[in-house]
């Protein structure tokens, strides 16, 4: 019986259901919940090239497959990058994996956040909890062209100190002088001295030009909804704000239907939109 | 003595807010500095004053049993600190200690409660402006207790 390297062929692998082999080069943790996984192609071929916002189906065998966000540096494709909290049967499976083990990929999949289009503008980047794994993408990005942009700010909430994603990394970046972050937690104890507070509240110290901003935000729903309302409320154009959604994304590329947001497939049209485009669907109770 | 009028006014708290009330409330304030560590306010203490926060961040703590204090929230530069002045019994609801070196505008809150009761229309001014600190603050805690960055179950 052949082996699946054997099956997989070139040519079979421009076919979108079908994953490609990667072997983990390393996974280490985050937080007490999140893990990150650096996989390589075990062919030793060329990785994938993606854009900051898309997603891969991430397949541990005999398990099943999950919608991961690229959380690396789109302008180094090896290792490919995903950040990944542990919620369900394949996140916990792949938190078990060592390095040398292989996983499926298929991608990549969706829509991108719109890195290109906000050239000139003054970037306010929102993210929840691990919603920041889907906007380091796009740091990674604007810091490689940085004079392209006006102010870069990035807005992060989590839940605790202890939840603070990308902590050193974080701490690099604060330190540059081109590059505003605040962060907050929701709840903290002594010794902790930063913000505690909902991430919204973020929004009107920040300092950007409202109508010159472009807005990149990723986390829970509710987060988005009111991060969305402090923005406006700031003067930020709607058609200048971007979200990424979440959806139970199967196929990922818009033939089963189970991401299907009235007539949006989210694994396809999105899951990064433009808020005017999705906006009724956000404000409805069921759809 | 140090005129505190430029410094209200330029408090976004205040902005907007006329000449005039400006002057009332200049009466009524003064200049306050907390070292890393003060507490500017403890639970069931009187709340005689509030403050306008120029530079600085505050924690707003709440003590627990088992888990000692709680950091519920931050208020820095801009922020306005204490409602507790504004109605009976005029006590402190939360410990407040400052996290960084703090600057701020004390406000004197009998004084300023006889004045809105002279001037309705400064006291209308400032409760409208409270209300709206509340609004936000009532809808900040409503998403920090839905826990959202938790795990679903």
């Amino acid at each position: 019986m052949a082996n699946a390297s054997e099956i997989l062929q070139p040519e079979a692998l421009s076919n979108e259901m079908l994953p490609r082999l990667y072997t983990v080069n390393k996974l280490y943790k985050d937080t007490h919940d999140t893990f990150t996984m650096e996989l390589v192609p075990a062919d030793g071929g060329p990785s994938m090239s993606f854009l900051p916002g898309q997603f891969n189906m991430l397949y541990v065998f005999g398990v099943g497959e999950v919608p991961i966000s690229i959380s690396g540096d789109p302008d180094r494709a090896i290792p490919l990058v995903h950040t990944l909290r542990e919620v369900g049967s394949v996140t916990s499976a792949l938190r078990t994996l060592k390095a040398g083990d292989t996983v499926g990929v298929r991608g990549p999949y969706g829509t991108a956040w719109p890195v290109d289009q906000a050239v000139g503008h003054d970037l306010v980047l929102l993210a929840g909890g691990i919603g920041l794994a889907p906007l380091r993408p796009v740091l990674y990005s604007i810091l490689f062209r940085r004079r392209k942009y006006g102010k870069v700010v990035l807005l992060f909430g989590t839940r605790s100190p202890g939840d603070i994603l990308y902590k050193k990394e974080l701490q690099k970046w604060r330190s540059r002088f081109d590059l505003d972050i605040h962060i907050t937690v929701d709840r903290a104890i002594r010794p902790w001295r930063g913000n505690v507070g909902v991430v919204t509240s973020l929004i009107p110290r920040a300092s950007f030009d409202p109508m010159h901003t472009t807005a990149m935000i990723c986390g829970p729903e509710i987060m988005m909804r009111f991060s969305i309302m402090e923005l406006t409320k700031r003067g930020v154009p709607e058609d200048h704000i971007w979200v990424s959604m979440e959806r139970n994304m199967k196929c990922g590329c818009g033939f089963c239907g189970h991401c299907q947001c009235g007539p949006l497939f989210v694994c396809k049209d999105g899951p990064v939109f433009v808020y005017p485009r999705i906006k009724d669907l956000m404000n409805k109770y069921e759809i | 003595m140090q005129d505190l009028g430029p410094y209200l006014k330029e408090h976004p708290f205040l902005s907007g807010m006329t000449d005039s009330h400006i002057d009332l409330l200049v009466g009524c304030a003064s200049n306050v500095k907390f070292d890393i560590g003060d507490f500017v306010s403890r639970e069931g203490q009187p709340a005689k004053q509030f403050y306008f926060v120029r530079h600085g961040k505050l924690a707003v703590e709440l003590q627990t049993h088992d888990r000692g204090p709680m950091m519920i929230q931050t208020i820095g530069e801009g922020d306005v600190l204490g409602w507790s002045w504004l109605f009976p019994p005029y006590v402190w609801h939360f410990d407040v200690k400052t996290v960084e070196l703090t600057r701020a505008i004390a406000m004197d809150g009998e004084c300023l409660r006889n004045k809105c009761e002279e001037d309705h229309e400064l006291g209308y001014e400032i409760m409208k402006r409270f209300s709206h600190v509340m609004v936000n603050r009532l809808s900040a805690t409503r998403l920090q207790l839905l826990d959202i960055y938790g795990k679903r179950k």
